[in-house]
């Protein structure tokens, strides 16, 4: 276990190296140079100058990447071309909007999942199967920021239960923080719900043609309790693995739901960095976005080796 | 024949036609405002309503589809053209440092999270339809490599694959003339699946104003247009919403009806 956990510790690294050399370069062909860009178009050669040499930017590239990476590493982001202020700072203040908005999702997309694809799975090929699947297929079809309109649309707009976007801080309460984000983690589930109940429903159906399960029906345990006591626990392992991978579409999604809702988390904190050329942010956002999701990704391949030990010689 | 595939292709076909027709006849021009006939709603003139410009809806969900197919079909042709030579390559020299690297690859760019980096690569080369197309392309071709691989590893085991060996054939002639013609009813499969899921990404970087750009309608950008405008005109969100659901509906039924319908053994298996 631990020569698997160490393996998988330095492809973690190795991963985390190239993608972050990967986001840097691909930033570094950005056209505009954010010290002409911060000025405007009538400022002297020598101020751009200048503050280019502020910036770091005069220097060569590899410093400059080797610089952000080694400051990464320590939790410095470096500065804000823009706001000029630490972008650790700025992103720890939008992550208390994004996080708590993509695991209020996760928790929600799970709670729907689970019991939608057990149900579908006991009643394999019964009308109460077709209307899960049915309802799956079209899950997967919405747009959710589309789904977030119409939430906006009819909670929001005709029945006033939520408020059409905007966050009112998580100093207000933890009731009125998770008001505000319910609208926006409802939109982000759906799709997500429809893809794990699908999920669930496959591998609980692969399950229940094993022969353990018919042992355990033979050995005098009813359709119900065979299902809960060795389906559900057995289908847990390929669903565990989406729900990781769901996370990091989550945290993703949000950028774009975030925008619907007007929500100040991770995605608009880009797109205000994106089209104010500041590029140190847009980095560092994204480079934290990949970090979590290779390191969830990781995390799942983790628990997936404690649970099941065959995986752990077969790398 | 499953009744997925038929409504499948029944949806599919509907608006690849509405796509095709839109080049030699729309109901209006798309692009032409009418201010006094501005925010209708569906009508007999105006079948889908107008928009605040006076705009026909119709006639702009029928040059949307344009967008919306030409974005995601080349991205899906980046996702095959790279992506299965890739795997076939991969699996042909299982074990390999190629193979290693070619999969490693793969999962690097799993690991990133395709939206963010779509938005980065249309935000660092400009926002614009070609760019969406690159962005989503990409996330395409390990996919299509992955898939490839995995087909044709088992392939590489059978008989007649040692057969062609036998014969003098090369690795890649054996590729290229033995498995590939025998992965290509999964990779007709996933395309559409790639496909239907290329339309919502494109609708998403329209949304946000990353894709393509005005006066090239695309239903991404009316949603982005619609929302101010949703609590007096709910249809301005209702019909480009209705024109993605449906389009992404047909695709991913046409998919699974695909996959039953060329896959014997799972036809037997599923009924």
């Amino acid at each position: 276990m631990l020569r698997y956990a160490l393996k998988r510790l330095v492809s973690l690294f190795l991963s985390l190296a190239i993608a972050s050399l990967v986001i840097f370069l691909v930033v570094e062909v950005a056209p505009g140079d954010p010290a002409s860009f911060m000025l405007g178009v009538n400022a002297q050669p020598d101020t751009v100058a200048a503050l280019r040499t502020e910036l770091g930017l005069d220097q060569g590239k590899l410093a400059r990447y080797l610089s952000w990476a080694a400051g990464m590493l320590s939790g410095d982001f470096g500065t804000s071309y823009t706001y000029r202020t630490p972008v650790a700072g700025m992103i720890a203040d939008r992550l208390w909007v994004s996080l708590p908005l993509a695991l209020y999702a996760l928790t929600l997309s799970t709670l729907i999942a689970f019991p939608a694809g057990i149900y579908a799975a006991a009643r394999r090929g019964k009308p109460g199967d077709m209307a899960v699947m049915g309802a799956t297929q079209l899950g997967v079809a919405v747009p959710n920021f589309w789904f977030a309109m119409m939430l906006v649309l009819v909670f929001a707009i005709n029945l006033r239960w939520f408020g059409a976007g905007g966050f009112p801080g998580w100093d207000t309460g933890l009731w009125a923080g998770l008001h505000a984000l319910t609208l926006p983690a409802i939109a982000l589930a759906l799709p997500q719900a429809a893809i794990l109940t699908r999920v669930m429903r496959s591998a609980l159906l692969d399950i229940l043609g094993e022969d353990f399960m018919r042992t355990a029906r033979a050995k005098g345990l009813s359709r119900r309790q065979a299902l809960w006591r060795h389906g559900v626990r057995n289908a847990l392992i390929p669903v565990l693995t989406i729900i990781g991978l769901q996370f990091s579409f989550l945290l993703a999604g949000a950028i774009i739901i975030e925008q619907v809702f007007y929500l100040p988390g991770l995605g608009r904190l880009v797109f205000q960095a994106i089209s104010s050329r500041d590029l140190i942010v847009v980095e560092s956002v994204v480079m934290l976005l990949v970090f979590a999701v290779i390191t969830v990704n990781f995390l799942v391949d983790l628990a997936y080796a404690l649970v099941d030990p065959r995986l752990r010689s077969r790398t | 024949m499953t009744r997925n595939l038929i409504l499948g292709a029944v949806l599919s076909s509907l608006v690849l036609l509405l796509a095709a027709l839109s080049f030699i006849w729309t109901p209006f021009d798309h692009a032409a405002m009418n201010i006094p006939a501005k925010l209708q709603t569906p009508n007999a003139q105006h079948w889908l309503g107008t928009d605040h410009f006076g705009r026909d809806l119709m006639s702009m969900i029928m040059v949307g589809a344009r967008t919306s197919i030409a974005v995601a079909l080349v991205a899906v042709g980046i996702g095959m053209g790279a992506g299965v030579p890739l795997g076939l390559a991969a699996a042909a020299r299982k074990g390999s440092w190629l193979d290693e690297l070619i999969m490693r690859g793969n999962d690097l760019v799993f690991a990133f999270p395709s939206l963010v980096i779509a938005i980065l690569i249309t935000a660092v080369l400009g926002a614009g339809a070609v760019n969406a197309i690159i962005a989503i392309g990409i996330f395409n071709i390990p996919v299509f490599a992955r898939i490839t691989r995995g087909a044709a590893l088992s392939l590489w085991e059978r008989e007649f694959i040692l057969a062609a060996r036998v014969a003098g054939k090369g690795a890649a002639r054996i590729s290229a003339e033995h498995i590939l013609p025998n992965v290509m009813n999964l990779l007709i499969v996933q395309g559409t699946i790639q496909f239907s899921l290329g339309i919502l990404a494109e609708a998403g970087l329209s949304y946000v104003g990353l894709g393509a750009q005005p006066p090239t309608p695309s239903w991404g950008r009316m949603l982005a247009d619609a929302q101010t405008m949703v609590s007096f005109a709910p249809h301005l969100a209702l019909v480009p919403g209705m024109a993605i659901i449906l389009t992404v509906l047909g695709l991913n039924l046409l998919g699974d009806g695909l996959r039953d319908y060329l896959d014997p053994k799972l036809r037997v298996a599923r009924a």
